[in-house]
């Protein structure tokens, strides 16, 4: 009995784990989605899950649509990991964390920054953007990369 | 012997080539609108508040400035980026002939425009949500608004959009966009919500 409880509670926190925040819209050249140290081809249509990395060849660009209408791209040779992300669609609270580690990243901000100011935070490997409501463009070029 | 010298030296120079410092910018933009939002950009100690069009704030090596920039520029160094966002989530309402699941002579026109401008959006992802005036009874109200999402879908299904991408609702007439008392013939909640993503 204790353990089929366990076993559903496991359950659940995994699929609610593994749930789609967002959905590529655009994709053109070399794209992938790296997920749990896998590296799968990123093609239009794909959903996009927390803790993914977005990653683009030299001649690769890819957008993302999320669930609460963020929208964010890169461009050529970037790596952009989406490191924590949730949102309630009835409140509009909310967290999204992405972190650019190399490459250029567009983001227009969706609803839970319209409800909370605080709830989207950017990093690159300097330093960490809050967002009020906006669009806003990133780079990072990496020493020898 | 000669080319693996040559080789080496292509090699040496592709790697000095490259920034011998990490840098970085961030940049707001202006939005279609013509508003522009804020970044907080927090580095190390410093804090800069961007909150003016093309406001920027730059990191060379251990050096942080911060830059205006010019549309031109930020087009030259993210145009690719800027290219790939994808289009800006939208809600289409469309309204009915009263008791009926037929659009308005009007909506039908607008209904055109809104199957023309979905074919451009790759994998849309639709949610139709129909709704009623305050006339009849609750339940017919639900059947009726589930009918008119039911119709909207098909519209959808024609024009080429997957099935399984669009969801539908009734809602009846708990979600009037008016609110009026029961038995109120208003059209402007006669409608159907098109949310598209």
């Amino acid at each position: 009995m204790r353990w089929t409880l366990l076993v559903g509670l496991l359950c659940f926190a995994a699929g609610a784990g593994a749930g789609e925040v967002g959905q590529i819209k655009a994709a053109k050249g070399a794209v992938f989605l790296e997920r749990q140290g896998q590296r799968l081809p990123a093609t239009v249509g794909m959903p996009v899950q927390e803790s993914d990395s977005l990653i683009t060849g030299a001649d690769g660009s890819a957008g993302v649509t999320f669930s609460d209408n963020s929208l964010l791209s890169v461009g050529p040779g970037s790596v952009l990991a989406i490191e924590r992300y949730a949102f309630d669609s009835t409140t509009h609270s909310g967290h999204f964390e992405a972190s650019l580690k190399k490459g250029t990243l567009a983001v227009v901000s969706g609803k839970m920054v319209k409800h909370s100011p605080d709830a989207m935070r950017v990093r690159t490997p300097s330093a960490i953007m809050g967002v009020r409501g906006t669009e806003f463009v990133v780079k990072v070029i990496e020493p020898g990369s | 012997m000669f080319a693996l010298v040559f080789g080496a030296l292509v090699i040496l120079g592709a790697i000095y080539a490259q920034p011998a410092a990490r840098e970085e910018i961030v940049v707001v933009l202006p939005s279609p609108d013509g508003h522009t939002g804020t970044v907080i950009v927090q580095r190390g100690g410093e804090r800069y508040v961007l909150n003016q069009p093309f406001a920027a704030s730059r990191l060379t090596g251990e050096q942080s400035a911060t830059a205006q920039l010019s549309d031109a520029e930020v087009r030259q160094s993210f145009g690719v980026a800027l290219e790939a966002l994808p289009v800006p989530p939208t809600t289409f309402l469309l309204y009915f002939v009263t008791g009926t699941d037929e659009l308005t002579d009007e909506s039908k026109e607008e209904l055109k425009q809104i199957l023309a401008e979905l074919k451009h959006r790759p994998v849309p992802d639709i949610m139709v949500v129909g709704h009623t005036d305050t006339v009849g009874e609750l339940e017919a109200n639900d059947l009726l608004s589930a009918q008119r999402a039911e119709r909207m879908k098909g519209f959808l299904v024609e024009i080429g959009i997957p099935g399984r991408q669009i969801q539908t609702a009734g809602r009846g007439e708990r979600e009037p966009l008016v609110p009026t008392a029961d038995n109120i013939d208003e059209p402007r909640n006669r409608r159907v919500e098109i949310n598209v993503r």
